[in-house]
């Protein structure tokens, strides 16, 4: 067995985070998070094909404090993962891969997360 | 140089012996999936929240337009399949055991399938029923 010293990947607890590998992970959270957020509303959906009975014991689960906390962390994940999947997209187009613009697209992306978020829940609770 | 079966090309010799495999497919429809997700979540959050407070039959009458419910059947497709694409490749790469990981993954893959399934069912009714 060759025992050259190869180069290894940076160790995760002596690795400084920073705005690209944070948001990279962030994407797969997301990705596992929205995985198992969407079988709420799978219930919801097949509550309704189900029956107004079903129908409204789903309403009043999502309705509850702990229903609109799950779907308010949902909201976020799902902003969060659309958007960041669009730079992903644009990175398989071949665009945005200087240092600067992966920094700004990543502002960019936190940004749109918290905008999309409050402006859905300001549209669903006040409008 | 003389191949063994020297009547083929270069290119069918070499056809499916790198190391992706069928790696591209999966690559390919991630992104495809993705793609057609931005415009179909769009429209399902802005129809969700026009729906706020909205009662069974309201909701019902929605899901069972032809266009909606079409828009709902595809959905769900995309994101079950998005969201089994996805989780396969968390699992191939955080699951070393093979035992595991292959339970993993067939689990994964059945359980989009399935709850996939109930989703299509689930707007075929309601369209029916409407």
């Amino acid at each position: 067995m060759d025992a050259r010293k190869r180069p290894l990947s940076p160790h995760l607890q002596i690795y400084r985070w920073q705005i690209t590998n944070s948001l990279s992970i962030l994407h797969r959270m997301t990705g596992v998070a929205l995985s198992v957020g969407t079988l709420l509303l799978l219930y919801w959906l097949a509550a309704a094909a189900t029956g107004p009975a079903a129908f409204a014991t789903a309403q009043a689960v999502i309705g509850s404090w702990i229903g609109r906390l799950l779907l308010f962390g949902w909201s976020i994940a799902l902003f969060y993962h659309l958007c960041n999947g669009l730079r992903h997209l644009a990175w398989d187009a071949g665009y945005g891969f200087s240092l600067p613009s992966v920094t700004k697209s990543g502002m960019a992306v936190l940004g749109a997360t918290a905008v999309l978020t409050l402006a859905a829940w300001i549209a669903g609770l006040v409008i | 140089m003389t191949a063994p079966n020297g009547m083929r090309t270069m290119l069918g010799r070499v056809r499916g012996l790198g190391s992706a495999k069928s790696g591209f497919a999966h690559w390919w429809a991630q992104r495809m999936t993705a793609l057609a997700l931005v415009p179909l979540v769009l429209w399902f959050v802005i129809s969700i929240i026009s729906l706020v407070g909205a009662d069974h039959a309201a909701v019902s009458a929605w899901a069972g337009q032809p266009v909606c419910g079409a828009l709902l059947i595809a959905l769900v497709i995309a994101v079950f399949h998005h969201a089994q694409l996805g989780l396969s490749v968390v699992i191939e790469d955080y699951v070393h055991e093979e035992a595991p990981k292959i339970v993993a993954l067939v689990l994964v893959r059945g359980l989009a399938g399935l709850l996939g399934l109930i989703g299509v069912v689930s707007v075929l009714k309601l369209m029916v029923g409407s």
